[in-house]
């Protein structure tokens, strides 16, 4: 064999090693599952939207509105009276619906009159994520058929109606009823205005995530590589205390981050909060002191239980070359949860990922933001419960390690052996 | 009086058996000497020693505590300096044996840090980063460490590998000097003649067992030899 062959054959093989081929390999799958999940809304792109009217008005104009509800749409519910509101919106919550457009009363003589026509949206909304906002889309194209197809009925009447109503010959307003809430705003205005914490916060969140726990996976592994572990376990210093030390230390840096963290995004808020003339607080959808406490304990319960899983992954390193490795379920863990609460709602997932995202405690910080908007205060407080007791867990396993011999020499086999020889 | 007491101590690791039942004893103010060729269990049972190791069976007692029940209290008084240690890289050498003197409560922190400066010997580089010291400095930087603290026990794990000659015979009288002053020392090595020089006894160890032990003297006069690497090859060929 050639110098060249036998050099690149060397480092063929120091670089092809599972630790460097199974990152790869996991994230092409998320990026596969992601794509999947995108053909899933394509093809709810694709669907006729379930929807329900009452025509209050009865006239050639709102006529032409029924009939393209009736063939652009699969309309479960229909009426002429505004007193069955109420009963069209759970009949069309109950067939999954999406909205109740009522044409209002004189709708074609206000046109006539040179007044747009009143349509009232009351949408039913599932949940502010981005994708689960796709579907209303729909019915956003659906009333931009009706005000085109009006348009044309008026133009080829020759109707002497202003030209600015003649274009766009409807108004609206939207009414959205969403978590026990009924809010002045379209699904798409409430996801618009709440994207920030959407896409923003979970990105941060990761972020801040796997800088410490990087930080606290490094720090066990040159302590190993250079030594100075073995000497400080000799040291009149309890292992708890060692355990304790390293992870509050980690945590003060963390709880840096998350207070540098938590003024920018309050600045961030505001910002957004007051944008394109709509203020949160107007709609009762900003957060309230409490709740910035709430996320703030929910973020540095978080980062206590990431820095213990760091460490019990850290008690595994041999050396900061595989620290680096290590740092990998971290990632995935802090990545998993970002792109699901970033595209989707917790509420309108399906059971099994649920109950998944709810398992993986870098989520709770994440969801806590829309959860509070919504006063799902459940969601929060019981995911703070559950990431507390997951990071006492791992503080008790990784005190545990640092009492057996895994720590130096990478396994408890027999230590395991005898645990269960004892009890069983 | 017996510093440190190993009875029949056996060390699995997994299901290679590390150690196979040695015994030995090492008295205070003496400089107790664990010879042998790489992978023999030197190592192990040092770190046996050191509460860093669970023992699999037979018993190890330092100044009357046991290993398995009175880790913490041992820790108090023993001190060990693995082979290769090294320092927190951002210390300075005063920081860094200040850090270690912080966990002794038996005498003042600026007592030990004197001392432990004095036996590092490195002038006024001792106020330098570790991280730009030499292999040579940072070794007496970390005898320095094991040394200040005054231990019952000092377990030293190669204590002068990879040092200079120089450096090498500065760190053995340094360690002789302390086993003078009630020290026990238990101590490793690869090199014969430095424990010839240094060991009042020696044990010879191969493939986890003891397979001689004595004064160095005695066993080259039994083993009709120069050195102890003559007696070693001679025990085990």
């Amino acid at each position: 064999m050639s110098a060249l062959g036998n050099i690149i054959k060397k480092e063929i093989k120091e670089l092809l090693t599972p630790a460097t081929i199974l990152p790869i390999v996991v994230i092409a799958l998320i990026f596969g599952s992601i794509g999947s999940s995108m053909e899933g809304f394509q093809e709810e792109l694709h669907e006729k939207p379930v929807l329900g009217f009452i025509n209050e008005d009865n006239s050639i104009l709102s006529t032409i509105v029924t009939s393209i509800l009736d063939n652009e749409s699969e309309v479960v519910f229909n009426s002429s009276d505004i007193e069955d509101k109420q009963y069209g919106l759970e009949q069309i919550k109950q067939q999954d619906g999406m909205a109740l457009i009522v044409i209002t009363q004189n709708f074609s003589k206000d046109i006539l009159n040179d007044t747009r026509g009143g349509l009232e949206v009351y949408w039913i909304m599932k949940g502010a994520g981005i994708f689960d906002t796709i579907s209303s889309g729909v019915v956003e194209g659906l009333i931009s058929s009706i005000n085109r197809e009006i348009s044309k009925a008026l133009i080829e009447d020759n109707t002497t109606v202003n030209a600015s109503i003649a274009l766009w010959p409807t108004s609206r307003i939207d009414t959205t009823y969403f978590k026990d809430r009924e809010i002045g705003l379209s699904p798409g205005a409430i996801t618009g205005m709440l994207s920030s914490q959407s896409m923003l916060i979970p990105i941060v969140i990761m972020m801040i995530i796997i800088m410490a726990g990087s930080m606290v996976i490094s720090s066990m592994a040159l302590e190993k590589e250079n030594k100075t572990l073995e000497t400080l376990l000799t040291l009149p210093v309890k292992r708890t205390s060692i355990v304790t030390g390293k992870i509050a230390a980690s945590a003060f840096i963390g709880l840096i981050f998350a207070v540098i963290y938590m003024f920018g995004m309050s600045r961030y808020f505001q910002g957004f909060q007051m944008s394109e003339g709509l203020n949160l607080a107007d709609f009762d959808l900003a957060l309230t002191s409490s709740d910035f406490i709430l996320i703030g304990i929910s973020l540095f319960i978080t980062l206590i239980a990431a820095l213990a899983l760091c460490m019990l992954l850290g008690t595994m390193a041999k050396n900061y070359k595989s620290a680096q490795t290590l740092t990998f379920p971290v990632t995935m863990l802090a990545m998993i949860p970002m792109f699901i609460t970033m595209f989707t709602d917790f509420d309108t997932l399906p059971f099994a990922l649920k109950i998944f995202l709810f398992a993986i405690p870098f989520s709770h910080p994440m969801m806590a933001p829309k959860a509070l908007i919504f006063n799902d205060y459940l969601l929060v407080i019981s995911g703070i419960i559950y990431v507390s007791i997951f990071a006492l867990v791992m503080i008790l396993i990784v005190v545990w390690v640092f009492k057996t011999d895994r720590l130096l020499t990478g396994s408890t086999r027999k230590k395991w052996g005898q645990f269960f020889k004892k009890r069983f | 009086m017996v510093a440190v007491d190993v009875k029949n101590l056996v060390k699995h690791f997994g299901s290679t058996e590390a150690i196979k039942g040695i015994s030995f004893t090492v008295n205070k103010g003496e400089i107790f000497g664990l010879i042998g060729p790489n992978g023999a269990g030197k190592t192990t049972a040092l770190r046996i020693v050191s509460t860093l190791l669970q023992i699999t069976s037979g018993s190890v007692s330092i100044l009357g505590f046991d290993v398995k029940k009175k880790p913490d209290e041992i820790r108090k008084l023993i001190s060990y300096l693995p082979e290769d240690a090294g320092a927190y890289k951002n210390l300075t050498g005063r920081a860094y044996l200040r850090f270690i003197a912080n966990f002794f409560e038996k005498r003042s922190t600026q007592e030990m840090v004197s001392l432990g400066v004095e036996i590092a010997d490195l002038g006024e580089r001792i106020d330098d980063k570790v991280d730009t010291y030499s292999k040579g400095m940072k070794r007496r930087l970390l005898v320095g460490r094991a040394l200040m603290t005054d231990p019952k026990l000092a377990i030293l794990d190669e204590p002068t590998s990879g040092l200079d000659v120089i450096n090498a015979q500065e760190i053995r009288k340094i360690i002789k000097n302390t086993a003078k002053n009630g020290t026990a020392v238990l101590l490793s090595s690869h090199n014969m003649l430095e424990v010839e020089y240094m060991c009042d006894r020696i044990a010879l160890i191969a493939e986890g067992k003891i397979v001689e032990e004595g004064n160095p003297k005695t066993l080259m006069d039994k083993y009709n030899a120069n050195n102890i690497e003559e007696v070693f090859m001679r025990v085990v060929t």
